[in-house]
């Protein structure tokens, strides 16, 4: 399985991704420059966290227009696999692959913390290695990761079971006290409504190394693999 | 004859947006003392010269420009003053 990960300028999580990919699961993997607007090779194209330029209006805003973005839409509508990880996933809603927005957190604070996430649907590639319900720990790092849409459109998100990951207490309750950053409906992580494109603050890629401590995000780039069947090191 | 217009365009975040920001400005106002202070909102200004035939087509051209960028419309409102600043022969 191939995987393509943009670079902006800005960009700082791509090497990180690419360790993953390439190094711990020996996944071919190329590097793709913000300028390239050819990804027919690749099947798995993965934005990165970061700043693309500068974040300069609105986080994401202006990678948009980017034409490797414009590529990754017509990757996206084939079907093929997306993933934006932080500003990533800012990138896919301001695309507009994903609903809604990415705005202030509740405090201001840029918020660099290992939060608690409930796993809420288990029957897509990303999230089939984990068990439904299943409470995961995922570093983020974000000043701009409150989720917000309209209620029609968080309707329309839990009505067709796009939100992936929410943000909970230790113990698997989604409320207020285990939401870090005022995230609508505690909403870390949500796929458009076919499932091939994903977007999430959490940072997997930042557990995946057993070097570091915790390898439960490993576990989402190893259910893309078992999708094809590529053998996992 | 192409005309130049200088746009103003005031990007505001939607009224059923929380801002934060406005919020800690607020409470920096009240510690000031200025407690009759309320409903602080942060937004955005730009400002562009744009040449075009005449206002409609400049207008019309500054729409899409805010809708496709300077302003989310799932976040953001914009509006937009325009006027015009010189012909193009007289620049």
């Amino acid at each position: 399985m191939k995987f393509g990960v943009l670079v902006f300028p800005g960009s700082n999580c791509d090497r990180d991704i690419a360790m993953v990919v390439r190094d711990l699961l020996r996944q071919p993997t190329r590097m793709v420059w913000h300028e390239d607007s050819d990804l027919s090779d690749l099947d798995v194209v993965i934005i990165p966290g970061g700043f693309s330029y500068g974040d300069y209006l609105r986080c994401g805003a202006i990678a948009r227009f980017s034409p490797a973005l414009q590529a990754t839409l017509k990757h996206a509508e084939q079907g093929k696999f997306v993933l934006g990880v932080c500003n990533g996933f800012q990138v896919l809603t301001e695309a507009g692959l994903l609903p809604g927005a990415l705005v202030r957190n509740r405090n201001l604070h840029f918020i660099c913390d290992r939060v608690a996430l409930r796993v809420e649907r288990t029957n897509l590639p990303w999230t089939q290695n984990y068990y439904p319900g299943q409470v995961v720990t995922l570093p983020i790092a974000h000043g701009e990761g409150c989720y917000y849409a309209d209620s029609q459109t968080l309707e329309e998100l839990e009505t067709n079971q796009q939100v992936l990951f929410r943000y909970c207490t230790s113990a698997g309750e989604a409320i207020e006290s285990g939401n870090p950053n005022g995230s609508l409906h505690n909403i870390a992580g949500i796929c458009n409504r076919q499932g091939n494109v994903l977007g999430m603050m959490p940072h997997p890629e930042r557990a995946a190394d057993p070097i570091l401590g915790n390898t439960e995000g490993i576990h989402l780039f190893k259910g893309l693999l078992a999708l094809t069947g590529a053998a996992v090191a | 004859m192409n005309q130049i217009f200088q746009a103003q365009i005031y990007v505001t975040l939607r009224p059923s947006v929380l801002d934060p920001a406005g919020t800690a400005v607020q409470s920096g106002l009240t510690h000031m003392g200025y407690s009759n202070v309320e409903q602080v909102r942060i937004g955005k200004y730009v400002e562009l010269t744009l040449t075009a035939p005449d206002q409609a087509a400049a207008q019309q051209q500054l729409d899409r420009i805010c809708d496709q960028l300077l302003a989310n419309p799932v976040i953001e409102n914009y509006r937009f003053e325009l006027k015009e600043v010189a012909d193009e022969v007289n620049r």
